[in-house]
């Protein structure tokens, strides 16, 4: 024990674990994704390369691999190249703080949550700088698109997160984790729910994937993208998911807490768990307009984030931070009443505009 | 320092995941609020009505096979009611039956079509066109039994159909019509109610009941609008007169009242279908024509109901061999012109679903 108690080979040992993890569960979300699509949609989805298909991931990687690399012409090559990169980095850093299990984790900051908040929301530069230097107008068009989600999203999403940490009473995601003795989706139904919508709109997925909008345009902002720098964020929108599911199966989902299989095993289930209902809903659900997911988020998601985090506040101050099952109940009352309260109070706007 | 904005101009097609085909749009955006709409047609233009010009009677009925590719059927129909009206040719009774049968499978096969596309439009990744690719793969299956194509039948003659159906083909039938509307009922449950659904197509890319009636829209967007005309009752041909049906209506003229229209007309579609199942009589399903025939001299319009709205074929023969002027009325064509008033005004989301809405088939448009 004394060798990984060494700072550099802990740091060493969980560089190399999360680059291991991170390509292979991206690997395995494609092929989870393509496959369960495939099932939900009436199809076979990939079963040609390798046994039931597991090796078609590989075969793509392979594939945009050897593409040629187009650069638009009059695009600005310097941001065109560094824009995967840019948005690659930070989804990648997110891992640092997600706890695998007691204790394995690169680092186990007293701000973790905080750390991801800030370092997440840095991919959107990436993803506007890949649409700005793209020279097209279609990635421009989701360019803009990206920011305006994103500048929107991050505010509930912020806010049900400090529900979480006002009940645990601590940032660092370990100890999240370690206060859950009930999991938080039970203590913050509604923060969960907030929480899940943001996430899927802050990683563009259905039904908020509109800066890929594949039907209106086209491809958004990787329109321009061949070759590896495609691949790049094709890895950056699995990572996305990936880093996702690790933070709500941390946050709400008690993280690797479980009975009888190991902790590692139960962190993976859960991280899977959520990945699927990432793509159940993108296999179901249409696409909203950029405006009606605005208003969504500011009429209300926000407002339902500072209700919860109101009532939270109220019965953390009441009982402490050792909340009675009771809570539970009332929790999932509260929120059941709030959302149909609220889902019948907005209006979404939009309509045509007078030109 | 205000900032200073400007339109820019968007082309969305020819090449475009949501044009259906080489369909152009030329937008001039103020953000992402569309203020101008230039569609632009012709990248599949092919000739088909002078091409025509210069081959026989018989010889043209493949090419309507390749207006509007996703209802072979109906365009054939359409073109040999014309030519049996210019020439006077009587149609046995079966054959008739048989056309309506064929007819009626092929809105379903097309509404399919359209439906998912629309829906694929709005934004839901594949699963509902794939869910109708699997039904209109039956009514290929049954297409291909009686005609040995999946897309281009070449099925029906001046006279008649080309050959009787099988054996295999009416069991095969029964079964379909008894499955379909629970197939229906299934795409409902999946996505008709749905909020998001709503939120996008309910008030958006409205068709005022007038201004369809005055620009000649024809089908689900006329119906859409709220105008009941359906030229199955106004002007029955083949043998629709003796069958019961409804002919669905939207109220606003919507994406959603044409998404909605088109649905139920599946359902009226499969209600025709058991009638003329019923009612079918045996026979001859062909009456002889010399394959170089000879209209008298004179013209003719047939048209029919196509699933995309009226389709029809005017001729003119100058009792030569070939027609000496043939006309389509092309349904798409014609629903298209109020594009740009549906779009201005909207959201470049909504433009996409407004033209998925119209469901439009290029080699119809261009011809």
């Amino acid at each position: 024990m004394t060798l990984f108690d060494n700072y550099w080979i802990h740091f060493a040992l969980f560089v190399v674990i999360i680059l291991a993890f991170v390509l292979t569960m991206v690997m395995g979300f494609i092929y989870i994704e393509r496959r369960g699509l495939g099932r939900l949609q009436v199809r076979l989805g990939p079963n040609r390369v390798g046994p039931f298909g597991v090796l078609q991931p590989v075969a793509d990687a392979i594939k945009v691999l050897i593409k040629e690399d187009i650069i638009p012409a009059k695009g600005d090559k310097l941001v065109f190249w560094l824009a995967p990169v840019v948005a690659f980095v930070p989804v990648l850093m997110i891992f640092a703080v997600v706890p695998f299990q007691s204790g394995a984790l690169l680092a186990d900051l007293n701000i973790g949550i905080l750390y991801i908040v800030a370092v997440s929301s840095v991919a959107a530069v990436g993803v506007f700088m890949a649409g700005w230097s793209s020279n097209n107008k279609y990635s421009l068009i989701a360019a803009m698109r990206d920011v305006a989600q994103l500048l929107s999203y991050e505010i509930p999403l912020v806010l049900s997160i400090v529900g979480v940490v006002l009940i645990a009473g601590s940032l660092s995601m370990t100890k999240i984790v370690e206060a859950q003795s009930i999991p938080f989706i039970l203590l913050q139904p509604l923060g969960f729910l907030i929480f899940f919508v943001g996430a899927l709109a802050e990683i563009n997925r259905a039904p908020f994937d509109l800066v890929e909008a594949d039907s209106e345009i086209v491809a958004g902002f990787h329109i321009e993208y061949s070759g590896m720098k495609f691949a790049m964020f094709y890895l950056v929108e699995y990572c996305e998911a990936l880093a996702m599911s690790a933070i709500i199966t941390t946050l709400f989902l008690g993280g690797w807490k479980g009975p009888l299989l190991p902790p590692f095993l139960w962190f993976l289930i859960k991280v899977v768990g959520v990945f699927f209902l990432f793509f159940w809903i993108r296999a179901t659900v249409p696409r909203l307009r950029i405006d009606q997911v605005l208003a969504f988020a500011w009429k209300c998601l926000l407002p339902l984030a500072l209700i919860n985090l109101l009532i939270t506040a109220i019965q953390v101050l009441v009982w402490g931070e050792a909340l009675p099952w009771v809570i539970v109940l009332v929790n999932l009352a509260i929120m059941a009443v709030l959302v149909v309260l609220w889902s019948k109070l907005f209006r979404l706007g939009g309509g045509r505009v007078a030109v | 320092m205000a900032i200073k904005t400007e339109p820019f101009v968007l082309n969305v097609g020819p090449q475009h995941p949501s044009t259906h085909g080489v369909f152009r749009m030329r937008m001039t955006l103020d953000g992402e609020v569309v203020v101008d709409m230039e569609p632009v047609f012709g990248y599949l233009h092919r000739s088909i009505e002078k091409l025509a010009e210069g081959r026989t009677y018989t010889q043209n009925i493949p090419f309507t096979d390749r207006l509007d590719y996703l209802a072979s059927m109906s365009n054939n129909l359409a073109y040999v009611l014309a030519v049996e009206k210019l020439a006077g040719v009587p149609v046995p009774e079966r054959a008739e039956y048989l056309r309506v049968i064929m007819a009626e499978l092929q809105r379903i096969a097309s509404h399919l079509i359209g439906v998912g596309a629309f829906l694929n439009d709005c934004g839901a990744f594949m699963t509902p066109i794939l869910y109708m690719m699997r039904e209109r793969e039956k009514i290929l299956d049954l297409f291909e039994m009686v005609s040995g194509q999946r897309l281009t039948y070449n099925y029906m003659r001046v006279g008649g159909v080309s050959q009787d159906i099988p054996e295999e083909f009416l069991p095969a039938l029964a079964k379909f019509v008894k499955v379909m509307p629970g197939f229906i009922d299934e795409y409902d449950q999946l996505l008709a109610e749905n909020e998001i659904v709503l939120a996008r197509a309910k008030g958006v890319g409205i068709l005022p009941k007038e201004l369809a009636i005055n620009i000649s829209a024809s089908g689900p967007v006329l119906r859409g609008s709220g105008v009941k005309w359906d030229i199955r009752k106004a002007d029955p041909y083949s043998v629709y007169d003796r069958f019961e049906f409804d002919i669905p209506t939207g109220s606003v003229g919507d994406c959603y009242d044409r998404y909605r229209v088109k649905v139920q007309e599946m359902r009226q579609s499969v209600r025709i279908i058991k009638q003329a199942m019923e009612q079918l009589p045996s026979g001859e399903v062909l009456t002889e024509v010399p394959l170089r025939m000879r209209p008298p001299e004179g013209e003719a319009y047939g048209h029919i109901e196509a699933p995309k709205g009226e389709l029809g074929f005017y001729l003119v023969s100058d009792n030569s061999e070939t027609p000496y002027r043939f006309h389509i009325r092309a349904s798409c064509l014609i629903n298209l012109t109020a594009l740009s008033d549906m779009m201005i005004g909207w959201k470049v989301a909504d433009a996409i679903i407004t033209f998925g809405s119209i469901d439009i088939c290029m080699g119809e448009v261009d011809r």
